[in-house]
């Protein structure tokens, strides 16, 4: 147990330290301050500027914007498919791979390019190693990147006054990939592939085991793949047992350095928040309702798993977690992480848009799997996606601004910008889209004959799996309580569906409210201003997100996990 | 502003005039306003009045869609399903109903207000002048500048603008105010309002605005709401409204689907009253009663707002620029003090000073006389064989000559040469004392006896009781107050810094006003302001809340967007508070609205779905007795808190001047916490009361 509790204390050690480091040097890289490694980065930056004719100067406004975002992701979703479509015919492949069929391309591409992550393949089987490094890991940058971009072009949207424009998105796309995800995923990689994580381009090796089988030891990029995926809350993982696979995870160390990352930007987003905002409580406030939301999701899921199954309790055998036994819920967990840090994976992972899992969600305790499904009901705002955990966390403090801030007698206001009509309309059509994709596929999912062969598991944990399934596709997660046979035309459609209003209607929105609120003066502060930098605005915001999800959702929630823990058939 | 702007005859009774008096409302409902409230709530029900607010329209269409299947099932269900779904299908219309009846109470004090306006508006003949001739012309075919002679008794026939005389009028119908005031032509008080009488005198009025656009018209309008639009944060929580009953039609309808997966389909009377109790119907039912109530609140203190942008931009208003006379100070200066010359006794001083104002009627004089009387303990009585002398431009001084005494009172240069004509010596003493009064903003009037000079009196600028308390009320709500007068910038900092304000702005003129106005809405503030004159009407314009006194000019009042029918300018303090409170009422009851679905939630969804799955009976912690009775309380509760919370929403949410944090911070434990436990404890009571009348 101690050692579960360092490895936990040392994980939030880390976090407080790399977000105040990280998140100042990303608002300097936002604001094109002067910046570590100028010397170095600028050079570069200026060389892909001549070489693709964009002007960095070149402020947009946010249609402008916005159709670059989408723009780039259509040519980045046809280049995807086509390369999947031939991998056969390109380099790199030792395998010998085939191509793969159209849908499953389709799926992953759209999947890549949302964030989502979500896959209906193995990787070790189907993925040629061009593929993974040329495709697949080329996404993971700038899929984040676009995330972190749009974030950007909000929070310039809160900060300046009397502007039409919102940055440049295609020099805010290089800045964020060569100043702040390369170098943080190519040190990361060193160390995982010190630790013994595997990195060449070789072909499968066939080898006899000590039993005397023969068993097919993969090669690949996976190091330099594995970091990205988790600093870019991507998840996709190189194999198909992901971060629980050795060769993308060897060591307890590495388990904890793919933890950390996957929430190193998030958080330091909310700093970042801070510094552009000129008022750190306005970053405290956002990080205290990211991490607030965060812990308590974390600290829920692991005594659900550490207490163990209550059949086997009841059948009178110990689950404790001792020294030499790891104890607790351990089905679909490995024996090395122990349901502690299974579960606290498996909810940074949830709670971060990445998806990546070391163990099966499938296999959780019903309440331990149910918080790990509202952890991506809320939005993903705890502390989220790279970008869209930040631009959500704001829509929600928008939402609750207006909300209580007319308890103050003032017209709402955030960061000094009112919040009136057009911005309600838009938080609003952010607010609906999420919900109306999830539980209108989840519900025609359950009674339709096709979808419903689908379902490993009759009654509430059925539910689960396919609420589970449309909750993270449509919140760009891309982990899957599996139990559920996704590869039908149904699930692959709605599923791509999702995805994409997750990743584009939400992003589109929340340009319109940049460029709005950019246009806006800015209310001086005063003693008659609702406070938003204050512990209780923090807690109003969590509390805020709560609420709007809980009772969205608790209906779906009460007949899946909760009566499955009541019933207590698992 | 001139001090006499308005002539105060206490011995005038202080009668209630027919016409009917704004002030004299019934601040209470009578029966009468209920029972008209009554019938309007069912006439509301039609779905085009309905569709204007999306969430009493869902909840009518429910209502509608139960009511069908209650018909339908009624013959085959059990006696106790039907008594189920009668109590939810009744319950729902009450629900509709409820939200009906709150926007018709708050209607109700308009409609009776605008009824009483309206017979003062009836046809009046008016006396135009046509050429040499006057001609009788129905005041209803009166045309732009028409002249029109108006004699005592008669009711000015339009709105328009004194061109010639000067009359004392009875504004009552419009004011409330029994006490006549006085009209003239030219500058600042020239105009008057259609509807209101001529007490004295024969004045031509030129007419300003066609009939039916009258001011007294618009005033029916707006108190009557006829003419109410949708302010923009109602817009923008109209939105969020519809929004999370969007999201919650979501919820319930995918919520079939789901029942039907887990074996326990339900029937459309339970999933629409889980609907109704899910979507924000609290504040969906009270939203425009509120706007209506806050409107009819600035018209119980006199004001009339031309739209409710302006009450609303009055709660955002940042800073507020403030004429130093008449909102600061009283308009006049008054003696504040006798300071002595050496070898000058306080009594001596003080009784020829009250003597030299005896005859004084000026409120300068009467202020003596009061100091003399309250603080140095003279008796004021008649002096028999006195013989007057009055103040003159020439002199610049007053007195009088009693017993061989010569006692004079005036401009300091103007008694000393006197004294020094009477063969006097004014003691070195003197012009220190002098000048320190002058720099302190206020005057000195030196007082003489004959050869000797006696004293000096202190007449200042006296800041009015209590308003440095609102100053300081004001900045903790984080508004900026500016004064504005015409002084000197030395008078004028030394009333500042009596009077408590932020800023002043000394000499001023319509010019620096203006730049003032623009200077702060550059830097984001909104700026509200109070004027009178016709200078004054483009910072009027510019302000974001410009409340014109009704005393002043035609051009002052088109350009404001509120018009203050008392002409007290302190009245600006009052609106923001109304402003204010109008937001806050309308904040917290959204919150209440929202933390109250949570126990409706732990009333509903175990009691759909206890049936199939029994063991959710430990989400039932209210332990209600069944299912139905479960349902139907949520129901029953979701209808009467509407009832239970049209008071506030008339009254609006107690008021206190405070911080923003600590108002937020009172307002969401009353309203957030409030809202979250109330109807925990409120469906209990129900499902106790519903299963004692035998509800299974």
């Amino acid at each position: 147990m101690s050692q579960n509790v360092i490895a936990v204390i040392v994980l939030i050690v880390l976090l407080c330290i790399s977000t105040p480091l990280l998140g100042s040097y990303m608002a300097k890289v936002f604001q094109n301050k002067k910046a570590p490694g100028d010397r170095f980065f600028l050079p570069i930056e200026r060389l892909i500027y001549r070489v693709t004719g964009v002007d960095p100067e070149g402020e947009q406004r946010w249609t402008t914007y916005a159709i670059s975002v989408l723009a780039f992701s259509f040519v980045s979703v046809v280049v995807l498919y086509g390369m999947q479509r031939l991998q056969a015919h390109l380099p790199f492949n030792p395998d010998h791979l085939a191509n793969l069929p159209a849908p499953l391309s389709f799926n992953t591409a759209v999947s890549f390019l949302t964030n989502t992550n979500w896959q209906n393949y193995a990787g070790e089987d189907t993925m040629a190693q061009f593929t993974q490094m040329a495709g697949l890991v080329v996404q993971n940058f700038v899929s984040a990147a676009a995330g972190i971009a749009v974030a950007v072009a909000l929070m310039r949207g809160l900060t300046r006054k009397r502007s039409n424009t919102l940055g440049n998105f295609w020099a805010d796309l290089t800045r964020i990939v060569i100043r702040v995800l390369i170098p943080i995923a190519a040190i990361a990689a060193i160390i995982l592939i010190a630790q013994g994580a595997e990195q060449n381009l070789h072909a499968t090796h066939m080898i006899t085991t000590v039993a005397g089988q023969s068993q097919g030891i993969p090669g690949g990029p996976v190091g330099s793949q594995e970091t990205i995926k988790q600093l870019g809350t991507n998840g996709g993982g190189f194999f198909n047992a992901n971060a629980g696979h050795p060769f993308e995870s060897p060591t307890g160390l590495t388990n904890m350095l793919l933890n950390w990352l996957l929430l190193s930007i998030p958080f330091a987003l909310g700093w970042t928040f801070g510094k552009m905002a000129k008022d750190r409580k306005q970053g405290y406030a956002v990080l205290g309702a990211m991490g607030g939301l965060f812990l308590i999701g974390a600290l829920l899921v692991m005594p659900f798993e550490a207490n163990g199954n209550i059949h086997i309790t009841q059948a009178h055998v110990s689950q404790a977690i001792t020294a030499t036994s790891p104890g607790g819920n351990m089905e679909g967990k490995e024996i090395r992480n122990g349901p502690i840090l299974s579960a606290l994976f498996n909810s940074s992972s949830t709670s971060t848009s990445t998806g990546s899992i070391n163990s099966a969600n499938d296999s959780y305790t019903p309440l331990g799997g149910g918080v790990i499904l509202f952890n991506m009901m809320l939005g993903e705002i705890s502390p989220g996606g790279t970008g869209s955990g930040l631009y959500g966390m704001l829509i929600m403090a928008m939402l609750a601004v207006f909300i209580a801030g007319l308890m103050v007698g003032r017209t709402p206001e955030y960061l000094g910008k009112k919040i009136q009509a057009k911005e309600m309309k838009l938080v609003v059509l952010y607010l609906l889209m999420v919900p109306f994709v999830i539980l209108t596929f989840t519900a025609i999912s359950v009674v339709m004959h096709s979808s419903l062969a689908s379902i490993y598991n009759p009654g509430p944990h059925g539910l689960s799996e396919v609420t589970y399934a449309f909750t993270s596709a449509s919140n760009n997660n891309g982990s899957a309580f599996a139990g559920l046979n996704g590869n039908t035309d149904w699930y692959n459609t709605t599923l791509g569906i999702c995805m994409l209003v997750g990743r584009f209607a939400l992003m589109v929105p929340v340009l319109a409210i940049a460029g709005s609120l950019a246009r806006k003066q800015r209310v001086p502060a005063s003693s008659g201003t609702f406070p938003t930098g204050t512990p209780i605005f923090a807690l109003m915001l969590a509390g805020i997100a709560v609420i709007v999800v809980g009772l969205t959702y608790f209906p779906v929630l009460a007949l899946g996990p909760i009566v499955e823990h009541l019933v207590g058939k698992f | 502003m001139s001090p006499s702007s308005t002539i105060e005859v206490p011995e005038a009774p202080q009668q209630v005039t027919s016409s009917g008096g704004t002030k004299k409302r019934s601040a209470t409902f009578n029966g009468a306003m209920v029972r008209r409230a009554l019938v309007d709530s069912v006439i509301k029900l039609s779905p085009r009045h309905m569709k204007a607010n999306p969430v009493m329209f869902v909840v009518e269409i429910g209502s509608v869609l139960t009511t069908f299947y209650l018909i339908r099932d009624f013959g085959t269900a059990s006696s106790s399903e039907n008594v189920f779904a009668l109590g939810v299908v009744i319950w729902l219309w009450f629900t509709v109903l409820f939200a009906n009846f709150a926007e018709a109470i708050a209607e109700g004090r308009g409609k009776a207000q605008a009824d009483t306006l309206r017979k003062t508006r009836a046809e009046t003949v008016a006396y135009v002048q046509r050429g040499d001739d006057i001609v009788e012309v129905a005041s209803s075919q009166l045309q732009l500048g028409d002249l029109c002679v108006v004699t005592p008794g008669q009711l000015i026939p339009g709105d328009g603008d004194i061109v010639d005389g000067i009359a004392t009028v009875d504004e009552s119908a419009i004011t409330g105010e029994s006490a006549p005031v006085i009209r003239e032509s030219g500058g600042d008080r020239s105009s008057v309002t259609g509807g209101t009488r001529v007490l004295s005198d024969r004045i031509v009025v030129q007419i300003t605005s066609k009939p039916g656009e009258t001011f007294l018209d618009r005033m029916i309008a707006l108190v009557e709401g006829a003419s109410r639009q949708k302010t923009p944060n109602e817009i923008a929580l109209d939105i969020l409204l519809a929004g999370l009953t969007i999201i919650f039609m979501f919820t319930v309808v995918s919520l079939q689907p789901f029942s039907i997966y887990s074996g326990a389909p339900q029937s459309i009377i339970v999933l629409v009253a889980l609907l109704v109790c899910l979507i924000p119907t609290t504040i969906g039912a009270l939203l425009s009663a509120i706007g209506i109530a806050g409107m009819d609140r600035l018209v119980q203190r006199n004001v009339l707002a031309m739209s409710g942008r302006a009450v609303e931009a009055a709660g955002d208003v940042s800073t507020l620029l403030l004429d130093k006379t008449g909102t600061i100070t009283f308009g006049n200066r008054q003696a504040d003090v006798f300071v002595p010359m050496p070898n000058v006794e306080q009594h001596e001083l003080a009784s020829a000073a009250m003597l030299s104002s005896l005859a004084d009627e000026t409120p300068e004089g009467r202020s003596i006389v009061d100091l003399a009387e309250t603080h140095y303990g003279q008796v004021a009585e008649e002096v028999p064989a006195a013989e007057l002398v009055p103040f003159t431009a020439q002199t610049r001084m007053s007195g009088l000559d009693v017993d061989g005494r010569s006692i004079r009172k005036g401009a300091a240069d103007s008694v000393r040469r006197w004294v020094e004509a009477q063969g006097g010596t004014p003691p070195v003493e003197l012009a220190p004392v002098v000048e320190a009064i002058s720099k302190g903003g206020g005057t000195p009037l030196v007082v003489a006896d004959g050869q000797r000079v006696l004293g000096v009196i202190h007449l200042k600028d006296v800041v009015k009781p209590g308003i440095a308390e609102k100053f300081v009320e004001m900045r903790k709500m984080g508004i900026r107050t500016v004064m504005i007068t015409g002084d000197n910038p030395l008078t004028a900092a030394a009333i500042a810094a009596e009077a408590g304000v932020d800023d002043f702005l000394a000499e001023a003129t319509p010019e620096d006003k203006m730049a003032l106005i623009k200077k702060e809405q550059a830097g984001g503030h909104l700026v509200a302001m109070t004027g009178d004159g016709t200078n004054d009407a483009p910072a009027l314009a510019q302000a974001d809340v410009g409340v014109a006194m009704n005393s002043g000019t035609q051009a002052a009042k088109e350009a404001g967007n509120m018009v203050d029918l008392d002409s007290t300018p302190t009245k600006l303090i009052d609106i923001v508070e109304i402003g204010k409170q109008l937001l806050i009422t309308r904040g917290s009851l959204t919150t209440f609205s929202i933390t109250n679905d949570i126990a409706k939630f732990f009333a509903i969804i175990p009691a759909m779905f206890v049936g199939v799955f029994p063991a959710l009976h430990t989400l039932n912690i209210m332990h209600l007795s069944s299912p139905h009775s479960a349902i139907l309380s949520a129901v029953i509760f979701n209808a009467l808190i509407i009832v239970a919370l049209i008071p506030l929403a008339l009254r609006g949410v107690k008021f206190r001047p405070a911080g923003a944090a600590a108002v937020l911070r009172r307002n969401l434990l009353i309203y957030g916490l409030g809202g979250f436990i109330i109807p925990f404890i409120g469906i209990k009571l129900i499902d106790m009361i519903i299963t004692a009348l035998g509800v299974k």
